[in-house]
């Protein structure tokens, strides 16, 4: 088994990659001016819901239960989805869900060469890196959410799992246009943009035989799959080609139809803070005259069952990609989601790349947060983000001190010895002593600066205020002795 | 120290006290955190009352304490944080909770502006607490801190593993505390003041940061 998460494998780590983004203003400008409207919109539509509470932990009941079950629930959904008509494949990780995307693309194109398939918005098509793996072989992609379009035209990534091209404004947007879609005279006004995005996209809709999507739920009752979305575009590609390929993270699964009614309240406030979305769409097997005439499902596992197994990492499995944690996280809003070199950015991205490749080119993002609670804080299916991030770290640290090289890194040099001052008062008020005689050597007016080491990190941006001659440990002492109290 | 004794309370500084292992334990070294929990349990376990002048060490008491001491497999460990736990309290909670004191009879001339640290906010849910402190402060003028739930960008080891975000955020919050025109900014965490002070000095602004407890026990007018 291979897993793989977008491009990660290439990612340089979180610090370097932040440090570049933080100096492009226009980028951050657009990530504080998109996330601050999302996240008022869904303050709005929080506080008008008086169970919110309740609901929050209705979605974290069901999908604790349904984790517990998976096997059940999963096989459940195979049995409704083939005998609705459907078929149902399994992957097990990335490289078998695109054979098996192209196996099927070519088993209904017919063998002919330049097929082309149109594409509903889909994170895990992202995961795979679907659009890469077609490509090689001949088969064109078109994203055809807007948003997604945008980030493919342009070469980009995806930054934000619900808003895409979040990291771009409308004028980047209009001059992209201006030379993929041949128009120079495009304005920049929204209208403008989404005329010409719709004339565009319609001939694909009419002309592509194959549309690919994910899911937002797969309903095991019912074998029932559903996609939530703003634009209709995607409901265009589950409808209008004669075969519907979905792919679907076996974490998908809820077991009852009934269940959606806790989650469709919760996602769309939470994602983009509408009380509904405005295309709900669910399909159950193919109908003749109605829709395609084949739909595959893919369920996908990379590195899902693996995290099944721990109990804390199980949690993150709830996830339901709302992206509430990216737009209420203080750091993404400074970095934007390409700071975390994955399709899966944010507090979510953080503890969920790790999790998925088994710490493999992630081990910089469980740092990446402070552990401000944010995330934990809005999240619909409550996953407690700051605890699994310091689960997370403790994984890291763990497989740091089974070598040499881990066990001398310089953060761990440093924490060890701190422990060892800790655990003695002898060791502790000597160190506080070092500290007092020693710190001349870099006061400047009672101030330290340019401190060695990794203390050099603090001092870079700040300044520090020297320690006082006598501690309060001593102050106390003196107190003591001459009987203490106020005077 | 002073605003306890003020109140009529006996207090004392067991010496043997050092660190509540946060910063081991959300780092990664748990391993190394289990001697300090052991170690600040032991002192303080037979005490009446603990005031800790830190939300953020309360919070790592009371969400990770117990699990600490469950994975240590304990049992007589597990059952002494649990005896102890309720009996900790973070310093402003203490006199507004469990005291039921707002006025503790201090007066200071200052515009002050609050920041609710995240740990005090999120973890311990302090509410209004400490502002109905603040304003009971004679000569106190609190001024509200735009955008003040964010995160001042401290987190830790987070302020030197990622210094440039570290610092992005920093500068934000400092920008807040320039708009409120205040001569003070204060909270619950001695580690956010720390930043917001290192943020501030370094832009050579005139502001000064006190912890909660240095504003209560001040009656003089004047910062003491």
């Amino acid at each position: 088994m291979n897993v793989r998460v977008g491009k990660t494998a290439a990612a340089p780590e979180f610090s370097v990659a932040a440090k570049r983004l933080l100096g492009d203003d226009q980028l951050r400008q657009n990530v504080h001016h998109a996330t601050d409207i999302i996240r008022a919109k869904r303050a709005l539509r929080v506080e008008e819901l008086p169970d919110w509470q309740e609901l929050r932990d209705a979605a974290s009941e069901i999908k604790a239960h349904t984790l517990r079950h998976l096997a059940e629930y999963l096989e459940e959904f195979e049995h409704n989805c083939i005998a609705a008509g459907g078929e149902v494949h399994w992957a097990r990780d990335a490289d078998e869900a695109n054979a098996i995307a192209i196996g099927l693309i070519r088993r209904h194109s017919e063998g002919r060469d330049g097929a082309e398939v149109i594409k509903v918005k889909s994170m895990t098509t992202d995961e795979v890196q679907m659009n890469v793996a077609l490509e090689r072989v001949g088969i064109t992609p078109y994203e055809t959410d807007l948003a997604d379009m945008i980030v493919q035209m342009a070469g980009d990534e995806p930054s934000h799992i619900v808003v895409p091209a979040l990291h771009m404004n409308r004028f980047e947007v209009r001059d992209l246009f201006r030379v993929k879609m041949s128009l120079p005279e495009l304005g920049e006004q929204p209208h403008d943009l989404t005329d010409a995005a719709r004339m565009y996209l319609r001939e694909k809709f009419l002309a592509i035989k194959i549309g690919i999507s994910g899911a937002n739920f797969a309903v095991a009752e019912t074998g029932t799959v559903c996609v939530v979305e703003s634009e209709g575009n995607g409901r265009m590609c589950a409808t209008l080609p004669d075969v519907l390929i979905s792919l679907v993270g076996i974490e998908k699964v809820i077991p009852k139809f009934q269940d959606l009614e806790v989650f469709l309240q919760l996602l769309p406030r939470s994602a983009t803070g509408e009380r509904m979305n405005p295309y709900n769409s669910l399909w159950t097997g193919v109908h003749a005259g109605d829709g395609p005439r084949a739909f595959h499902v893919i369920l996908l596992d990379n590195g899902r069952s693996k995290q099944l197994a721990d109990e804390r990492e199980r949690e993150t499995l709830a996830c339901i990609r709302c992206g509430a944690c990216l737009n209420a996280c203080p750091v993404y809003r400074e970095t934007g989601g390409h700071a975390y070199g994955s399709i899966y950015s944010g507090p979510i991205g953080a503890i969920l790349s790790p999790q998925l490749q088994s710490l493999e080119h992630s081990r910089s993002l469980p740092y990446a947060s402070t552990l401000c609670g944010a995330c934990y804080e809005v999240c619909p299916v409550k996953i407690n983000i700051p605890e699994t991030l310091i689960h997370l770290r403790g994984r890291i640290v763990a497989e740091d001190q089974k070598s040499l090289k881990g066990k001398l890194n310089q953060q761990s040099l440093a924490m060890r010895a701190m422990a060892l001052v800790f655990r003695s008062t002898w060791r502790y008020e000597a160190a506080q002593k070092l500290g007092q005689r020693g710190q001349w050597l870099f006061e400047r007016g009672g101030y330290l600066v340019d401190l060695p080491g990794m203390a050099g990190e603090w001092t870079r941006f700040r300044d520090l205020k020297a320690l006082p001659g006598e501690s309060f440990r001593e102050w106390f002492q003196k107190r003591d002795v001459n009987g203490g109290g106020e005077a | 120290m002073r605003v306890l004794e003020r109140l009529g309370h006996r207090v004392l500084f067991p010496r043997a006290q050092t660190c509540c292992g946060q910063m081991h334990y959300n780092t990664g070294y748990q391993a190394d955190a289990l001697p300090l929990v052991q170690r600040f349990v032991k002192i303080f376990r037979d005490k009446e009352v603990v005031c800790v002048p830190s939300a953020s060490c309360v919070a790592m008491m009371r969400e990770h304490y117990e699990l600490i001491a469950e994975r240590s497999g304990n049992h007589d460990f597990l059952c002494q944080v649990r005896t102890l736990l309720p009996r900790v309290f973070e310093f402003s909670e203490l006199l507004a909770n469990k005291l039921g004191v707002l006025d503790v009879g201090a007066h200071f001339e200052k515009r002050v502006t609050y920041h609710p640290s995240c740990h005090s906010l999120r973890m311990l849910h302090a509410g209004d607490a400490p502002e109905r402190l603040l304003r009971s402060v004679r000569g106190l003028d609190l001024v509200n801190l735009p955008e003040r739930e964010q995160c001042c960008g401290f987190g830790g080891t987070f302020a030197v593993k990622n210094a440039d975000v570290s610092n992005a955020m920093m500068q934000a919050k400092c920008g807040a505390v320039k708009l409120t025109g205040a001569d003070v900014v204060t909270a619950l965490d001695n580690s956010c003041l720390m930043q917001i002070f290192g943020g501030l000095h370094r832009a050579g602004q005139d502001v000064r940061t006190m912890h909660i407890a240095e504003i209560l026990a001040s009656h003089g007018g004047a910062a003491s």
